[in-house]
């Protein structure tokens, strides 16, 4: 069913001539129709624009012109990648109808890829958020249940993904923007090491911890996603120029001697019994296969969540000064300049921008910079050092992906609860390794549990070959959403 | 812990956001239970401990002081609420009798 395909297969079959990527693209634009109005994945569809890309590969392969390493693979992209000609607003309305004049580095090796652009997905707006309910336009519907999120802030990209309404997607994380709904929608998600992936052209929320990843189905369209993705950009400072290897090399490996830490701070009290189960059986299947546990300690696990909440918002209020209402987006008129731009802020920020905002600008006060900025960034690298020790005696750490399956729409009722959906993937962006969620099986609920993985950093090949791993003994195989039954 | 309401009004200030005043309200509850949870952090002891600024140790590099193609001016200019020809337009900044 072309809904389901994989990377491959998709490549395969265009190159073949199997299907054509006009006949694909309208196959999947007619999915889209049919399911999105009850879902809510896509903010903007570029029919278009899908079509034209597509007519546009059909015509190289019948040329008999050299094909991309995604050739015809109809995708999606999370809002906050900047797309040329193609309307990019966060989710926020101070960004409504903006038209990007360039596309952003991950999209253009997407383009030169093949890939095709089917259109952009919900998020929280700018990023900001634990379950694509802070969208400034429309809530997303987790598949596996509509009465529940996705997850967040990349919630369109995972929803989109679980449902058959894109092969794969990109979406961002900051603090587990990919993880997290990836492990709600029963997805593989995978944030790469910080610096391994281009961050031009991404719309900024706190520099020093977003990174752009892939959202797929299996593991193995995560690694042909990410082989795209990555590499050195001289656009952006903080890009790393290191070889990127082969991910593909590092699937179907096994994992005999692999040393598996897992660390007592991530499996106390606070986690659902069926995530806890699940989890265990993840781990039963790696070690099944060869590897090994190691008991590990990360004792400043419980700060992350304040130094996260602190660097975070502080990096986020600095990155968002930019939305002045003078070069784009919203204005709102006013008589004097500072008047225009607290008005133009005001009208066009939600609440939870607003709030992360004044906390960040709060943090960064004169008077106030020692004890909290800086002491967030002392307890960073206090959180750096006990990944650095735990590598020393293991090669992978494995942790659940959140401590609850998909939370009901609503469910939290302050803005600190909506924190703690983050608590197990926020240590992994402040020490800025790689970490990936995979599906690990269903709760008695039918609720998608996922299995994170964190390496040693630019180890993604490692985080790859032991996803696929547990994706072939606990994962969920043909089990597909009832929510995406057209 | 606490804000005082005249806090959050200077915050918002040095934040260019306007807050209409239930908005103030509640931001200041809200802060002040979010600021609650980060006491915590005051308990460790940092001493001799490098703030980490970035997650991965690298140099700041400065490249080739050379011209790169760019956007043009109508290009950069596409998007801006108030235009005059090749300029964006704001309001009066300086102000008074001549």
């Amino acid at each position: 069913m072309t809904a389901y395909w994989s990377i491959a297969d998709t490549v395969r079959n265009i190159v073949s001539g199997e299907i054509t990527a006009t006949v694909l693209v309208e196959t999947m634009l007619d999915r889209i129709g049919k399911l999105d109005d009850k879902l809510g994945a896509y903010l903007t569809i570029d029919k278009a624009g899908a079509l034209g890309q597509a007519a546009a590969i059909d015509q190289k392969r019948k040329a008999g012109q050299p094909l991309g390493a995604l050739v015809g693979v109809p995708i999606s992209l999370k809002d906050n990648l900047v797309t040329k000609d193609l309307v990019t607003t966060a989710a926020s309305k101070i960004l409504d109808g903006w038209v990007p004049p360039y596309d952003a580095t991950v999209v253009a090796k997407l383009r030169a890829a093949g890939a095709i652009i089917l259109g952009k997905t919900n998020m929280d707006e700018f990023g900001m958020g634990s379950s694509t309910e802070r969208s400034a336009y429309q809530p997303t519907k987790n598949p596996w249940d509509t009465a529940r999120v996705p997850g967040g802030s990349s919630g369109g990209s995972a929803v989109a993904v679980a449902a058959g309404m894109c092969v794969g997607s990109l979406g961002t994380d900051t603090g587990g923007s990919i993880r997290q709904p990836a492990a709600f929608c029963g997805t593989v998600g995978l944030k790469p090491t910080y610096g391994r992936v281009s961050r031009w052209g991404v719309i900024a929320f706190a520099s020093s911890l977003d990174q752009v990843g892939p959202i797929t189905r299996t593991v193995a369209d995560a690694a042909a996603l990410l082989q795209v993705i990555c590499g050195h950009d001289p656009r952006d400072a903080t890009s790393l120029d290191t070889p990127v290897p082969s991910f593909r090399e590092a699937l179907g490996g096994d994992v005999k001697g692999l040393r598996i830490g897992i660390p007592a701070e991530y499996f106390g009290g606070d986690i659902d019994p069926q995530i806890r189960a699940a989890i265990e059986r993840a781990v039963a299947a790696l070690v099944e296969r060869g590897a090994d546990t190691v008991d590990i300690n990360l004792p400043h696990t419980e700060l992350a969540l304040p130094a996260y909440y602190l660097v975070a918002p502080a990096e986020a209020s600095s990155n968002l000064s930019r939305y002045d209402g003078i070069r784009y987006g919203k204005r709102v008129d006013a008589t004097d300049l500072l008047e225009m731009y607290s008005k133009t802020r005001g009208a066009g920020f939600g609440p939870e921008v607003k709030r992360r905002i004044m906390l960040g600008t709060y943090a960064l006060r004169s008077g106030y910079y020692d004890a909290y900025y800086r002491k967030a960034q002392q307890i960073r690298a206090l959180i750096k050092k006990d990944f650095d020790k735990a590598f020393r005696f293991c090669d992978v750490v494995l942790t659940p992906t959140t401590p609850t399956a998909a939370f009901e729409i609503g469910a939290k009722a302050t803005p600190f609860e909506m924190y703690l959906a983050d608590i197990f993937t926020l240590s992994c962006n402040l020490a800025g390794l790689p970490g990936i969620s995979v599906p690990c099986g269903l709760t008695d609920n039918n609720l998608p549990v996922g299995v994170q993985l964190l390496g040693k950093p630019l180890d993604e090949a490692t985080l790859l070959r032991a996803g696929q791993v547990i994706e072939s003994a606990v994962g969920l195989g043909d089990r597909r959403p009832p929510g995406a039954a057209s | 812990m606490a804000l005082e309401r005249k806090e959050v009004e200077e915050i918002a200030l040095l934040a260019r956001l306007h807050l209409e005043p239930d908005e103030l309200e509640r931001m200041q509850s809200e802060l002040g239970a979010i600021l609650e949870h980060f006491g915590a952090l005051a308990q460790v002891d940092t001493t001799d401990v490098a703030p980490m600024t970035h997650a991965v140790p690298k140099d700041m590099q400065l490249r080739a002081d050379e011209p790169q193609p760019s956007l043009s001016a109508s290009e950069a200019l596409a998007a801006a609420p108030k235009r005059e020809g090749d300029l964006f337009v704001v309001p009066a900044i300086i102000s008074g009798e001549p």
